[in-house]
């Protein structure tokens, strides 16, 4: 019962804040909803419920690794919601909480989602419940991204329906009876007698890799991410490069243990090796030659959407690394996206989590003997943080100077401005000094989910 | 059966035609509409032997969303935004016609090359699929109006849809009516953009867009 309060809680916030009468008290539903949400993960957290092998939807043990790092990110934003949506108080905010409150909720059902067609409606439900927060800043530019966003992101979710349909069939044509959650695909796929028709098999994988990677914003599909983070608030770029792009991520990892299942680990690992290394690269060439803070922060989460792809064809090792990258990233994009010394943290510098995880990483493409593509990921990390930094240093002297000016006076200082960004940036540095070893239980846990012993 | 079945998927061929052919807006709506109706048409008749209340439902929801509520929707951005009715197509009218004539033979060739249920063979569906498919995407690309590239996603969609048919004894209702209510609000969403586009920009052609880039 509890995992479906995750889902009902926020939606039900969301009616609330639709019916709510006042402008000026609603933003507060954000945190009180939040909170709520936050105790119950981490409720769960600590007593993981049985998840029954046929389930839907249940808190198995990778909502388990990575949904509490989503809870936390928005309780975040939504304390800093607060204190952004009282100075932009001359916008109506009726549909950008009620928005926010039903993506949190749709996030909270995708990660938990264990059926092929149930994930794919949940991740379409949050691409459509974050088009409003999109174009809250109400410019043509801002409906100019919106409408990008949803060209490419409708594209990118047709693809992944496709491709869920093409893994149905696979299970179909080899005598499946039909159920498509991960647990029997998984379980037909080992069968000897049955197994999964192969070329159905590949054409899945490749249609959900691109289309669950648009939702990522993998290159070469990641055009709609610098407009959208570029236009729309903080607190939004900050949730979609933490929360939104890794539901899709988890989707990639649930898909991807079913074809590994089936025998064709090589083929989708090479796949995954590929397209992470082109993003990293797409990433680290825009990064050394935009200007725009924001647009920096989109390059950059395609830079750590390719390092996730890239842990994840990695093998066991390397999925390990990608979940604690999942929540680096995660902590240290949300402290960013909202204060300019989390910069330091994205960089991937040292004694940040990114780093730590990011080694990780490393560690695990050598022991792999992926030589070459490791000497290819390092070199994109040095031009990336090139890049990054020459944007940064360029905030910090204060460049360029009138527009400095001009944000400073509506913009002021307040504690409850700098704490929330503070506090994720501190997260993360615990997390890369101390990471608890209940969380590398948690993660080792959702490895062992997701390459199940033979 | 098969033979009927064959024929419904035929008028969708036909229809995807008509849609790459249209030069006015309206007409494009048309046939998109018409496409959601037939389409809705199709399980009925797949599994007429065994039809529950439930399936019916489902079918009559799909018409009623793909052949009223969406064109209807799409009618009144069109209206409200006022904009003229000519589309201007990137992709001549002509060119995109043969590509999707040539698109659909190369659909009917790549379906035989692939391993289908016996059951599915004689069928249409596979090769009408991915002629759809094919359509949409002609569309997405070749035009220009937001409202035209609309449709274009319309018939991709329509074309998944078809292709899902395949998988009707396995995919629950509940599935098959959660994606027909995520198209149906995506559209509304679309709509209501196309309308702030419309305001924001004065027009609807998506080549004004060009503010953002690199």
């Amino acid at each position: 019962m509890t995992p479906l309060l995750l889902i009902i809680v926020p939606l039900l916030g969301a009616v609330l804040a639709a019916l709510w009468p006042g402008n000026r008290t609603r933003p507060w539903l954000l945190p009180a909803v939040g909170l709520a949400h936050t105790l119950l993960t981490f409720w769960l957290f600590g007593h993981p419920p049985e998840v029954a092998a046929d389930a839907w939807l249940g808190f198995d043990p990778l909502a388990r690794a990575v949904l509490p790092m989503v809870s936390l990110l928005f309780l975040v934003c939504a304390a800093y919601a607060v204190p952004y949506l009282r100075i932009r108080s001359e916008r109506p905010n009726r549909v950008f909480v009620a928005s926010l409150l039903t993506v949190l909720g749709l996030l909270s059902a995708g990660h938990q989602a264990r059926h092929l067609g149930l994930l794919w409606i949940t991740t379409e439900g949050v691409t459509l419940a974050a088009v409003p927060l999109l174009h809250f800043n109400g410019t043509p530019r801002a409906f100019e991204a919106t409408w990008k966003y949803l060209l490419v992101g409708g594209t990118g979710i047709a693809l992944s329906l496709l491709g869920s349909f093409c893994l149905g069939y696979a299970s179909l044509h080899n005598g499946g009876v039909g159920d498509l959650t991960f647990t029997a695909l998984t379980a037909q796929a080992k069968d000897l007698h049955l197994g999964l028709s192969e070329p159905w098999v590949k054409t899945a994988w490749v249609l959900l890799l691109v289309g669950y990677g648009t939702k990522m914003g993998l290159a070469p599909m990641h055009t709609w991410k610098p407009d959208a983070y570029g236009e729309a608030p903080g607190i939004v770029g900050a949730l979609m490069a933490g929360g939104v792009t890794t539901v899709a991520f988890t989707a990639i990892l649930r898909v991807h243990s079913v074809v590994m299942a089936s025998g064709q680990s090589v083929m989708a690992n090479r796949t995954l090796l590929v397209m992470g290394l082109f993003s990293m690269l797409v990433a680290a060439l825009f990064l050394l030659g935009t200007r725009n803070f924001k647009r920096m922060l989109a390059y950059s989460s395609v830079e750590h959407m390719g390092i996730l792809c890239i842990g994840a064809a990695l093998g066991a090792a390397g999925v390990f690394a990608a979940l604690f990258h999942v929540w680096s990233n995660g902590l240290t994009k949300g402290s960013a996206a909202l204060f300019v010394a989390g910069m330091f943290a994205v960089t991937a510098c040292p004694p940040f989590a990114p780093f730590f995880s990011e080694l990780l990483v490393v560690r695990a493409a050598l022991a792999a003997h992926h030589n070459l593509a490791t000497a290819f990921f390092l070199s994109c990390l040095l031009l990336a943080f090139f890049g990054l930094t020459r944007v940064v240093f360029g905030i910090v002297d204060g460049r360029p100077r009138p527009a400095v000016q001009a944000n400073a006076r509506n913009f002021v200082e307040t504690a409850g401005v700098v704490l929330p960004p503070l506090l994720l940036l501190v997260l993360s540095l615990w997390l890369g000094l101390f990471t608890p070893p209940a969380l590398r239980a948690v993660w080792s846990a959702a490895v062992d989910q997701l390459f199940p012993a033979p | 059966m098969s033979g009927s079945l064959n024929l419904l998927i035929g008028l969708v061929i036909g229809l995807n035609l008509l849609a790459l052919g249209s030069s006015r807006l309206p007409a494009l709506i048309r046939a998109m509409s018409l496409q959601g109706v037939v389409l809705g048409m199709t399980p009925l008749l797949m599994e007429y032997e065994r039809l529950d209340w439930r399936l019916v439902l489902v079918a009559l929801a799909t018409m009623a969303g793909k052949g009223l509520l969406i064109p209807s929707l799409l009618r009144r951005a069109m209206r409200a935004a006022n904009i003229e009715r000519e589309i201007e197509p990137f992709i001549g009218f002509v060119p995109s016609l043969l590509l999707g004539a040539g698109g659909t033979i190369a659909a009917l060739a790549l379906a035989r090359a692939l391993p289908l249920l016996p059951e599915h063979t004689g069928t249409l569906l596979v090769p009408g699929a991915i002629a759809s498919m094919f359509t949409g995407f002609i569309l997405l690309i070749g035009r220009a109006k937001a409202i035209s590239q609309v449709c274009g996603y319309l018939i991709l969609e329509n074309g998944i849809y078809l292709f899902g048919l395949l998988l009707i004894h396995s995919t629950p209702l509940l599935v098959e009516s959660g994606i027909l209510l995520d198209v149906t609000v995506g559209v509304f969403i679309i709509g209501i953009i196309v309308d702030r586009i419309q305001r924001a920009f004065d027009t609807l052609d998506t080549r004004k867009l060009t503010t953002l880039r690199e």
